[in-house]
């Protein structure tokens, strides 16, 4: 049974995102996307500095098996990315919610952290799924 | 729910992830398909491949009948018992209906083919036969097991025992011994060395446990895939199909020009293709940058419009890149360029074989 936390908001596409103290938003994938995908061998973040709009494309996570689109779960500019997936990309197998992170974004309408799923509602889809 | 191997049961208690393979309940991997691509590179791993179709070929025609069905010769078996030969089975056109490995039997010859092309296969054959004094029979009866690795064989030896330590040990690469449902080839699908076993049904789930028990570990498709593709081996429906020429899929070893009256299925679409000047060839591709190359990927190799099309892709865990196989035109040189989510990135071009027997080859 993969782990879906409490604390956290959850996008369709199978990221989630949590608001930080600093107002920044981390984004990352659900330990439901990373068991699916199975062993991740590349991600492609999007750029420090990039403005993303909810729902675009925020990157690319590829496992062995399949390329797979990130989504931006919530509009902001870019203000972090995990550089040490590059060299370690099985981080998003081990640890998606804390060191397997993708990227932060200074979130232009938190209000939009408002309109992702909680995690019932989260567990509820990716069961169906 | 599809069909079952007589291994089903022990694939869900060891943990196998079961997905649907050509109306098959195949196990994918069994936590991490990395780690059993490398159990297989540095000891031992092994497969259930039962979901393949095992075709006895019987009769005083058998011969005749495979040296016009096969592109390759059985002939090249003859007094040699036991011995095996990959080959292309075409259409007249030239594409290739399947691709199978044919041992010479005492009597009679067995044939394996793929288990996605099972229906098609048998019909193409069954209706090739009715000119010959043949017999085809199915044998669903057997399971098959590949145990593949450096120390593959021993650990097959250490659980068959002291009957077979003697014959398994003289077993020579592409040859196969018998005794009586029992049936172990020097063959396999990793690059590394290794033996496939047939053996009846009911006896596969305790050879299938001993051999977890002497630390062989369990495979699934997903590592088979990746071992393959860095073997530069070809799967059906990848690297060739009905309407592909074994010219042009890097098989053209397998076709027995020789002798010039053997006029098997397919020769003459060949040698007019061959005469015409082939136009494209199977390579290898090498993506040493990051990101990985994936089957459907256009190749660009040189500035006209002519593209050519990665046929298999994948991130190569003994090699740490990406590495594909590849159908482009026999112009290209010794690199081009892959379409990649609207970009192009840099590749090298090569032979495709990626690494042996553990070792790199690029």
């Amino acid at each position: 049974m993969s782990e879906i936390r409490n604390e956290l908001k959850y996008a369709s596409s199978h990221e989630w995102a949590r608001l930080e103290e600093d107002g920044t938003v981390t984004v990352g994938i659900s330990d439901h996307a990373q068991d699916a995908l199975g062993d991740v061998v590349y991600v492609e973040t999007p750029e420090v500095g990039q403005t993303l709009s909810a729902g675009e494309e925020a990157g690319v996570v590829e496992s062995v098996k399949a390329a797979s689109d990130i989504y931006a779960p919530i509009s902001g500019e870019v203000v972090a990315i995990n550089e040490a997936l590059e060299d370690e990309p099985e981080t998003v197998n081990s640890s998606p919610y804390d060191d397997g992170w993708f990227f932060r974004v200074k979130p232009s309408d938190e209000g939009e952290l408002d309109k992702l799923l909680d995690a019932d509602a989260y567990k509820a889809e990716s069961e169906e799924g | 729910m599809g069909n079952k191997t007589a291994l089903y049961d022990a694939h869900v208690a060891m943990g196998g992830k079961m997905v649907d393979f050509g109306g098959w309940d195949m196990p994918l991997h069994y936590g991490s398909q990395l780690e059993e691509h490398h159990k297989v590179r540095q000891d031992a791993g092994m497969f259930d491949v039962s979901h393949m179709t095992v075709v006895d070929v019987d009769g005083a025609g058998a011969r005749d009948y495979l040296r016009t069905l096969l592109a390759n010769d059985v002939a090249k078996l003859d007094g040699n018992p036991g011995k095996a030969l990959y080959t292309g089975m075409l259409n007249p056109q030239g594409g290739v209906v399947d691709d199978l490995i044919v041992y010479l039997r005492d009597p009679g010859y067995r044939v394996v083919v793929n288990c996605a092309t099972r229906e098609k296969d048998l019909a193409w054959m069954n209706e090739q036969a009715q000119a010959f004094d043949v017999t085809l029979t199915e044998r669903p009866h057997l399971a098959m097991v590949a145990i593949q690795g450096p120390q593959a064989i021993e650990k097959v030896k250490e659980v068959m025992g002291i009957d077979w330590t003697a014959a398994i040990t003289d077993l020579k690469v592409f040859n196969s011994i018998a005794r009586g449902d029992w049936f172990i080839a020097r063959t396999g699908y990793t690059g590394e060395d290794g033996l496939e076993i047939m053996l009846n049904n009911e006896d596969a789930p305790g050879f299938w446990q001993a051999l977890a028990d002497a630390g062989v570990a369990p495979c699934g498709l997903g590592a088979r895939d990746t071992l393959r593709l860095e073997a530069g081996m070809n799967l059906y429906g990848n690297e060739m199909d009905d309407d592909t020429s074994p010219l042009q899929a890097n098989m053209a070893w397998t076709i027995g020009w020789e002798p010039e009256d053997r006029q098997f299925i397919g020769r003459e679409a060949l040698a007019q293709e061959k005469a015409a000047g082939v136009e494209n060839k199977l390579v290898g591709l090498v993506l040493e940058d990051r990101g990985v190359l994936r089957a459907g990927q256009k190749v660009v190799v040189d500035d006209t419009n002519r593209r050519g099309i990665i046929t298999s892709g994948t991130f190569s865990p003994t090699l740490g890149f990406s590495i594909a196989m590849a159908r482009v035109p026999v112009s290209v040189g010794d690199s081009a360029q892959v379409e990649i989510r609207n970009k192009l990135v840099p590749v090298r071009v090569v032979k495709p074989s990626f690494v042996r027997n553990g070792k790199p080859l690029v």
